[in-house]
């Protein structure tokens, strides 16, 4: 077995452990720091993809800007133990088997259709050696994608504006 | 080298567990969590069809994946703080107007 692949079951455990974490968990805060674990094991992964630009971002905006605004929500509204009803344990008995159907059935075709195309266990499948250099990305952004790219810091101050109305205190 | 089909897998692997938890968890701020979660199963198979097809057009959609999720987030965590101070509750049973 080779480096990438240790690397690559490890990271991809985490990730999964990670997810099942969120699901458990019964805190809140234990449900972020849950998701911290994934999107690092993500980065890594990102990284070994060849895309160090993505594996950064990954890092700097979902990692440290987006979990620190949900940490800080969480803190803020003094969000305690889930609270279980007899609705969600109805529901809870009645969806695991159709959620599980679904991851089932999810795995099952995408291996099949790699397995049709003979691409599961080939590493040929692995694309090129080239990895995507972080100049070439820009290149690309600012010129193909430019004008999509202005338009999300449009997008941005929306929603900053967005959250400022709505969560701003009616004067009553 | 690792196939690039494993990633894919991974990717589905952690989008049913994104459901899952869309489905299962009462609380608001961790069904916004779960969301999340899909957001970044979507972008590792983004990332890995890339590298499969040596095309950098799936990175960029992955950066313009992440603007919307760091807007959606700003935007989302909002309408969960005016649900908390008008609710007092942050279980999405109590929230309950649109329901049949």
């Amino acid at each position: 077995m080779s480096v990438a692949m240790v690397v690559f079951i490890v990271c991809g455990a985490l990730a999964i452990l990670g997810a099942i974490g969120l699901i458990l968990a019964r805190e809140p805060v234990h449900s972020a720091l849950s998701l911290v674990l994934v999107m690092v094991a993500l980065a890594v992964l990102y990284l070994m993809l060849g895309a160090a630009f993505i594996a950064a971002i990954q890092i700097l905006v979902y990692a440290g800007a987006i979990m620190v605004l949900f940490v800080f929500v969480i803190m803020l509204l003094n969000a305690g133990v889930e609270v279980r009803t007899n609705v969600s344990r109805i529901a809870f008995w009645v969806g695991l088997p159709l959620a599980v159907l679904f991851l089932a059935e999810m795995v099952y075709s995408l291996s099949r259709h790699y397995a049709a195309s003979g691409a599961l266990a080939s590493a040929g499948a692995v694309a090129g050696p080239v990895p995507a250099s972080t100049e070439e990305l820009s290149m690309k952004i600012f010129t193909d994608f430019v004008l999509p790219f202005e338009l999300t810091s449009i997008l941005i101050l929306i929603a900053i504006l967005g959250a400022l109305v709505l969560a701003k205190k009616e004067a009553s | 080298m690792v196939p690039i089909s494993y990633y894919i897998i991974l990717s589905g692997v952690l989008f049913g567990l994104g459901v899952i938890g869309f489905v299962f968890k009462r609380n608001i701020i961790t069904i916004f969590m779960a969301i999340e979660l899909m957001l970044n199963a979507v972008n590792l198979a983004f990332v890995a069809f890339s590298r499969e097809f040596n095309q950098l057009d799936g990175l960029v959609f992955v950066f313009f994946v992440i603007v919307v999720a760091a807007a959606e987030a700003a935007v989302g965590l909002a309408i969960v703080m005016v649900i908390a101070r008008n609710r007092k509750s942050l279980n999405v049973e109590d929230v309950n107007l649109l329901k049949f």
